[in-house]
């Protein structure tokens, strides 16, 4: 199929970008989107043009390093799938296509389509973690987690940190992330000690990176490629608010 | 300078590890505040070992070239982790996690490595477990298991189909708890394009910062590579776009020897190959194969569907030819199977280079339990079916969806269709007992390492192997060495050691964007995977690796005067990162088939047409290649060859059987 696409192309964070035009031809189904781009890029070589620069890794929905924003939809159009696993034959011969990067004040662009999501990470080092040191575990099967509990747990610590859920946010709010990652720990016998002093410090964290407040439009949850609910950001909530009206030992 | 000895303690194989961490030298905590550790990579095992080393007091700097630590590609693991729990009460212990390891190795590893390993298996999952990481469990809220090629204990503990990621977002917690600490200093979107070799010793390191392109010197007293494996320089394999060579390769140039680099893993089931555009190859879970059943039709063409074929004109090739494994077969021998009833022509899809993994049987199976429990004990097939799915689905979900994702079709309707893939590369730099290179100071850990798998990986031990290396062996075999350097200074970065390397990694970057030629850096890296798949794939032989060689120096040769690199160097310019990889690969592909080609044996994942049983089985040569081949670098197409010989005291080295 052939296809015309307008993509973002930003020199660097300090200059302003432009929508560019682009026509491919010949892209087949079965090629994914990034594959796409591949084929683009190639073009943009041989013409002695600079290639386009996207985040990209594992190119199998897991890394979540690609960050495509697709159609006025982060990942675009379909639903639970990353920008690598989406494939052409989502698309039909003559479509235009836009593409633009994660836009938020947190996540600055850093050159055409990639941006910097090392807010992210900060928000987990303030307190995404059980304090354990190496060496000192006990015996795993010496507490018993029921298993719809562990299976909660899991499914909140199935974030991929691809940031869909703050470009998708009217706010870019990036509760929806900072939420799973509390949620995990919360949910799990190993994370109670800590549980109320580590949602005040990622929050903390989260707020001071600038990301938006939650408004509860649920457009996180609509476009997250992975489905992580929205009750994640209820719980959150919840321990923040005890972890704020009550002393620790009262909670 | 070199350091070649094995450095395996003596005594008794059981014993060897607790007596050696009973006697290792020690760091106190004044001086290991003092002393600088560089961690390259942030895999399961680079970020379990910036970690602990954190935790244990050193200064830690960790580099990855993404964006985050998250991101390493250990997070695209899906079936599992081994570990010698006997949970499941099935006749485990840590003498077979190490039988089965060396074995499934085709007796090519060390066994003090691999007893070590088996011996801290368990200490991995209870780690893990401790910080949070989900791993399955049973309604009895104990921890499940599931079972993995080449064993016959369910040994195998797992998370949905992410367990490589759940267990790296384990290791990345730690290591931001320390960054966020102040004891790890973390540098993303990093390359190290150099080690720093001062008196013999490694000091340091040249990495460039992707985002600027500005090169910088960081001095450690050791270093320690956990940068994954090669299996990249196939252009099509499992690894992530950006998995590379590079830094192991750039130290095999400063004299560490690299071992057994033509051991690579083919998996047997991945998602194959729909056309020349493709970019990368997907794998479907080896856990797959417990409740997949593998078949091609009897008869060669057959147009029909594949539910269209009935039972009795159907070949279960696995299950006939190895009836006690049948399909959980270690991946070599799988993979060996598939490619030889696709060669028979047999193959189905479009490509022919394909066969079926059918979950029909196992389906039913599950919903006829499931009917049971609910009451209904003669329930028919569409009621076991339906209620089967909904089990299969909260196995393998995130698998089923990401090849209906990828093909386009429903594989819990249709078989799937799969063939054998680069998945691992067993190969990497040699390192000693204290996964020390032969370059001292210098270390090397998880996938960039060789040892441990032998000449072919069992499913669920990269994983362990990681984390074992990071977290249990490193943190203390680098004592060793540290606490002979704790009155060793910060080396000033202005050394002349420095300065050279520096240099050194400027003029190669400028070469690449001077050299203004006409193609692609991916034109180039898929023309040496097409080399390196045909003729030091899946099979070789003499005449095609002899070949090889050659093809890949002319290719290098023309890479270096026809490459185009746009850009500059003082940008972020991914083209650029690339062609620096890939000139790495056209090197490193040359020594992986000169390696293959004087290894006149079939053992593992290295197959030599000419050596193999009446039964088409890899056919070992004891007597003469019962040894690590360790290649030393000695100038471009160079390479001297070390032996490491292999001892075996505590088990009987025997053709493997899975029949």
């Amino acid at each position: 199929m052939n296809l015309t696409l307008k993509v973002w192309r930003q020199k660097n964070s300090k200059s302003t970008g432009n929508l560019v035009d682009y026509k491919v031809s010949d892209i087949s189904p079965d090629m994914s989107f990034l594959e796409m781009f591949d084929v683009l890029n190639e073009q943009l070589i041989n013409k002695g043009e600079e290639p386009i620069v996207f985040d990209h890794d594992c190119r199998e929905g897991i890394c979540g390093m690609c960050s495509m924003y697709i159609n006025g939809r982060p990942h675009g159009p379909k639903d639970l799938v990353t920008t690598c696993q989406l494939h052409m034959r989502s698309f039909k011969d003559g479509d235009t296509i836009v593409v633009e990067p994660w836009r938020a004040k947190a996540f600055p662009v850093i050159k055409d389509l990639a941006v910097d999501r090392s807010a992210f990470d900060r928000v987990i080092a303030a307190g995404g973690f059980i304090s354990v040191n190496t060496g000192n575990a006990q015996d795993a099967n010496n507490l018993p987690i029921a298993k719809s509990k562990a299976d909660a747990a899991f499914e909140a610590a199935a974030c991929i940190g691809c940031g869909a859920c703050v470009a998708a946010c009217k706010n870019a709010s990036a509760m929806l992330f900072v939420s799973a990652k509390v949620s995990q720990f919360s949910l799990l016998p190993q994370g109670q000690p800590e549980r109320y002093k580590r949602v005040q410090n990622m929050v903390a964290q989260m707020d001071s990176e600038g990301f938006g407040n939650c408004t509860n439009t649920g457009a996180c949850e609509a476009e997250c490629p992975k489905g992580i609910s929205l009750e994640n950001i209820a719980r959150m909530n919840r321990d923040y608010l005890t972890a704020k009206l009550f002393s620790e030992e009262e909670a | 300078m070199s350091n070649f000895n094995s450095n395996i303690p003596e005594g008794e194989l059981t014993q060897k590890w607790t007596k050696y961490r009973s006697s290792v030298a020690l760091v106190n905590p004044a001086n290991k505040r003092s002393i600088e550790v560089i961690v390259v990579g942030s895999g399961l095992a680079g970020a379990s070992a910036a970690a602990t080393l954190a935790e244990m007091g050193y200064k830690v700097k960790c580099f990855c070239f993404q964006d985050s630590p998250r991101r390493a590609h250990s997070i695209a693991a899906q079936g599992g982790i081994n570990a010698a729990k006997n949970y499941q009460n099935d006749g485990d212990s840590v003498y077979r996690l190490f039988y089965d390891t060396i074995k499934g190795g085709d007796y090519r590893a060390r066994e003090a490595n691999v007893h070590r390993l088996a011996e801290v298996s368990a200490n991995i999952i209870d780690q893990c477990v401790a910080q949070g990481v989900p791993l399955a469990r049973e309604y009895g809220g104990l921890l499940d298991n599931r079972s993995f090629g080449g064993t016959q204990v369910q040994r195998t503990f797992y998370a949905a189909g992410q367990t490589g990621q759940q267990l790296l977002l384990g290791a990345y917690s730690a290591l931001e708890r320390q960054v966020g600490m102040g004891k790890v200093e973390m540098f993303t979107r990093h390359e190290m394009l150099d080690v720093v070799v001062i008196d013999g010793k490694a000091r340091g390191i040249i990495a460039r910062n992707l985002l600027t392109g500005e090169l910088e010197r960081h001095f450690g007293h050791a270093v320690v590579l956990g940068t994954g494996g090669y299996g990249n320089v196939f252009f099509l394999s499992t690894n992530a776009m950006g998995s590379n060579v590079t830094a192991a390769w750039k130290i095999h140039k400063k004299g560490a020897f690299f071992g057994n680099p033509c051991y690579t893993q083919i998996h047997p089931t991945c998602i194959p190959v729909s056309g020349d555009h493709q970019s990368k190859l997907t794998l479907m879970s080896e856990s797959l194969r417990n409740d997949g059943r593998i078949w091609v039709p009897k008869k060669k063409d057959d147009p029909r569907k594949p539910q269209d074929i009935p039972e009795d004109e159907r070949d279960y090739y696995l299950e006939r030819r190895y009836p006690a494994f049948g399909n959980l077969v270690p991946r070599d021998v799988a993979s060996r199977a598939a490619k030889e009833r696709c060669d028979a022509g047999y193959g189905v899809g479009a490509s022919k280079l394909a066969v079926y993994l059918d979950f029909t049987a196992n389906t039913e199976r599950y919903g006829r339990i499931e009917a049971n429990k609910q009451g209904n004990h003669h329930p028919d097939k569409e009621t076991c079916m339906r209620l089967g799915r909904e089990v299969i689905k909260e196995k393998y979900g995130n698998l089923f969806d990401m090849y209906a994702q990828i093909t386009g079709e429903n594989p819990y309707e249709t078989p799937m269709r799969i063939y054998p893939a680069v998945h691992y590369t067993m190969g990497g730099i040699w390192v000693d007992y204290d996964l020390m290179t032969t370059v001292p100071g210098l270390y090397c850990i998880g996938e960039a390492n060789f040892s441990d798998h032998g000449a072919n990986r069992l499913g669920a031990s990269a994983l362990m192997q990681g984390l074992a290396d990071g977290y249990f062996v490193l943190p203390y075999t680098i004592g060793s060495y540290l606490s002979k350097e704790i009155s060793t200074k910060a080396i000033p970065t202005d050394h002349p050691a420095f300065v050279e390397a520096e240099n050194h990694v400027k003029s190669t970057l400028d070469r690449f964007l001077n050299i203004k030629g006409t193609k692609s850096v991916d034109h180039f890296h898929k023309k040496l995977g097409h080399i390196m798949w045909e003729k030091c794939g899946m099979a070789r032989n003499a005449k095609g690796l002899t070949e090889a060689i050659e093809e890949i120096k002319a290719l290098r040769k023309e890479f270096w005067s026809d490459v185009r690199v746009p850009g500059s160097s003082d940008e972020f310019n991914p083209e650029l990162e690339k062609a620096g990889r890939v000139a790495d690969f056209l090197e490193l592909g040359e020594l992986m088939c000169i390696d293959a080609l004087h290894r006149e044996e079939s053992c593992g994942g290295h197959f030599r047409e000419e050596f193999q049983t009446e039964e088409g089985e890899a056919k070992r040569d004891d007597a003469n290649f019962s040894y690590v081949a360790a290649w030393e670098y000695k100038g471009e197409s160079v390479y001297e060859l070390h032996k490491e010989e292999l001892n075996y005291e505590n088990i009987k080295v025997a053709q493997r059987n899975y029949k």
